[in-house]
């Protein structure tokens, strides 16, 4: 049976993901060090386990309200005004949602009518731009560059802006570039939003992972952007707990209430154990001035250290970043395009990293490394890619 | 305790094989700096010794151990220091420390065969003059030592390429 006239066109227009062939062919190399993953190589905090485990021993087992449990979203208040001093009222304006991506599912197809343009920054996260024609709406990737450190400069942000803008995404720390934002960097951002009537997605998952004396500042505490704002975040990254799949978003109350209509028919709530687990993050880390999430963060940053030095010592061209946990250097050097190199790095040197390409046209000649990995593995791998680039140059 | 000193020994209890070079990249310092830091570690007797974690179940070694609670007379002016001294030079002694409870010192004692633990007890420890009573436990499994979990499966479950 020919399915193609039942499936959804405006889906099926949509290519699969450029990560989705790659990682076919990586699994495939059972031996490879992959520097192609997404995520702590931290297992989740005991404490945090230990509490969605006494939650399940108690029989906990039912559905949470649509918006979430009631003290998470205390947590997460208290946590934002606290660490980025922004604030969001608990009763309607945080929702608990499963991982950030639900969050900015719910976000896109709330906000998108037919036609809307948003303004994408590329390269950046592989979902935005299909999440975005998913819910009706054209992408626009705004083109950030190695020599601005991969910031979205105002300027060039003004450049893509046409009377059917309506939407910003602003992914910083960003992934896969590891760019962070600074506060004057964000100013000029929101003089164009304010001039231009636009409202912004700050998508801030990488939030508690920026090194070097930088400090993660929130778009939505900058002047007049708290009601233009919607803020999300979650747990994956910061706190090591992908799998658990808990995130949040945050805004206007009236924003917050359309994605929850959404969110109620199509999910009903978060996983409660996650949500649990999430509690307990926020209230211990309260508590000892979130020390699992330093202990992490400094853990990174040496390894931080030790591949970008490594990729300079190749002759790579590779900008420092400060957030995240992913290095982009830049591999034009060797003649070859970002698939090139990476199919080729898997098959003769068993080293797995991600075309930059896949996030975006802007991140063609760049490769993604993750550093969320042991150190001894690093150290073979990078040792491995420098034979290949040395062979290939 | 300086914040280098301190980024050194986190990486120095996950591999102390790390090159010098590697940790000053890794903390951002200078080669010196990170000698000079390892080498005041080491003259304040912060860093012992560099050795590895062993899983000694996993060899052929024939091997006993056991924690032996005791419990002695303190000595006039020298409290337990002095018979913990005592003890403490056996070779078969791997650690003693002073308790509060129920006893005095707790002795780690390692020996090859059950015999030989049994003579230690029986023929050098019983035997001082100050010890008044010991309850010997022999170690059946190690699960977790120093933060080491032994049986864990250390296999990485995540995605190899993941968004």
């Amino acid at each position: 049976m020919n399915y193609d006239q039942y499936l959804n066109s405006r889906i099926s227009a949509v290519p699969p993901s450029g990560i989705r062939r790659f990682f076919d062919l990586a699994a495939s190399r059972k031996e490879a060090i992959s520097l192609g993953v997404g995520e702590p190589d931290f297992k989740t905090p005991y404490p945090f386990r230990d509490a969605a485990i006494n939650s399940l021993v108690d029989g906990e087992t039912q559905y949470t309200g649509n918006r979430g449990l009631i003290e998470l979203r205390q947590e997460i208040s208290l946590y934002l005004s606290g660490r980025y001093q922004i604030n969001y009222r608990p009763e309607t304006e945080i929702l608990v949602t499963i991982g950030a991506s639900e969050a900015i599912d719910l976000v896109l197809r709330a906000l998108i009518s037919d036609g809307d343009e948003v303004l994408v920054p590329d390269p950046s996260y592989v979902s935005y731009a299909p999440g975005v024609i998913f819910a009706g709406g054209v992408p626009v990737p705004v083109e950030t560059r190695q020599e601005d450190d991969f910031r979205l400069k105002a300027e060039t942000l003004e450049k893509k802006i046409t009377e059917k803008s309506k939407l910003l995404i602003l992914p910083y720390p960003n992934n896969p570039t590891g760019a962070v934002m600074g506060k004057e960097d964000l100013e000029a951002v929101a003089e164009v939003v304010r001039r231009h009537d636009l409202l912004v997605i700050s998508d801030e998952i990488y939030s508690e992972l920026v090194y070097d004396n930088h400090m993660h500042v929130a778009f939505a505490s900058l002047p007049d952007m708290w009601e233009r704002t919607i803020t999300i975040n979650g747990f994956s990254k910061s706190f090591a707990m992908t799998g658990w799949r808990v995130g949040y978003a945050c805004g206007p109350e009236e924003i917050i209430a359309v994605m929850n209509k959404i969110h109620q028919y199509a999910i009903m709530c978060a996983p409660r154990q996650g949500q649990v687990a999430a509690t307990a993050a926020l209230r211990l880390g309260r508590e000892n001035n979130y020390e699992s999430v330093t202990v992490m963060r400094e853990s990174y940053d040496r390894r931080r250290r030790l591949m970008v030095t490594a990729f300079h010592d190749m002759g790579l061209e590779c900008f420092v970043p400060y957030g995240a946990f992913y290095v982009f250097p830049s591999i034009t050097r060797t003649g070859m395009s970002s698939e090139e190199f990476c199919s080729a790095l898997l098959q003769e040197k068993d080293v797995a990293a991600v075309p930059g390409n896949a996030f975006g046209a802007s991140g063609e000649g760049h490769i993604r490394c993750c550093y969320a990995t042991a150190v001894d593995k690093i150290n073979i791998a990078l040792e491995r890619i420098a034979a290949f680039v040395s062979a290939h140059s | 305790m300086t914040k280098l000193e301190a980024s050194l020994l986190d990486i120095l209890k996950e591999d102390c094989r790390i090159p010098l070079e590697k940790m000053a990249v890794m903390t951002g310092t200078s080669l010196e700096e990170v000698a000079a830091a390892i080498d005041s570690l080491e003259k304040r007797k912060i860093i012992l010794r560099y050795s590895p974690m062993i899983n000694w179940d996993r060899t052929d070694r024939e091997r006993v151990e056991a924690m032996i609670e005791v419990r002695v007379t303190p000595q006039r002016d020298m409290g337990f220091d002095a018979i913990a001294r005592r003890i403490y030079r056996f070779d078969e002694v791997k650690s003693v420390y002073l308790m509060s409870g129920s006893y005095d010192l707790l002795v780690l004692v390692e020996a090859r065969t059950l015999k030989e633990l049994a003579a230690f007890v029986s023929a050098k420890l019983s035997p001082l003059e100050t010890v008044t009573g010991t309850a010997t436990s022999f170690v059946l499994k190690r699960y977790k030592e120093e933060g080491v979990i032994f049986e864990s499966d250390d296999a990485d479950h995540r995605l190899v390429i993941s968004p």
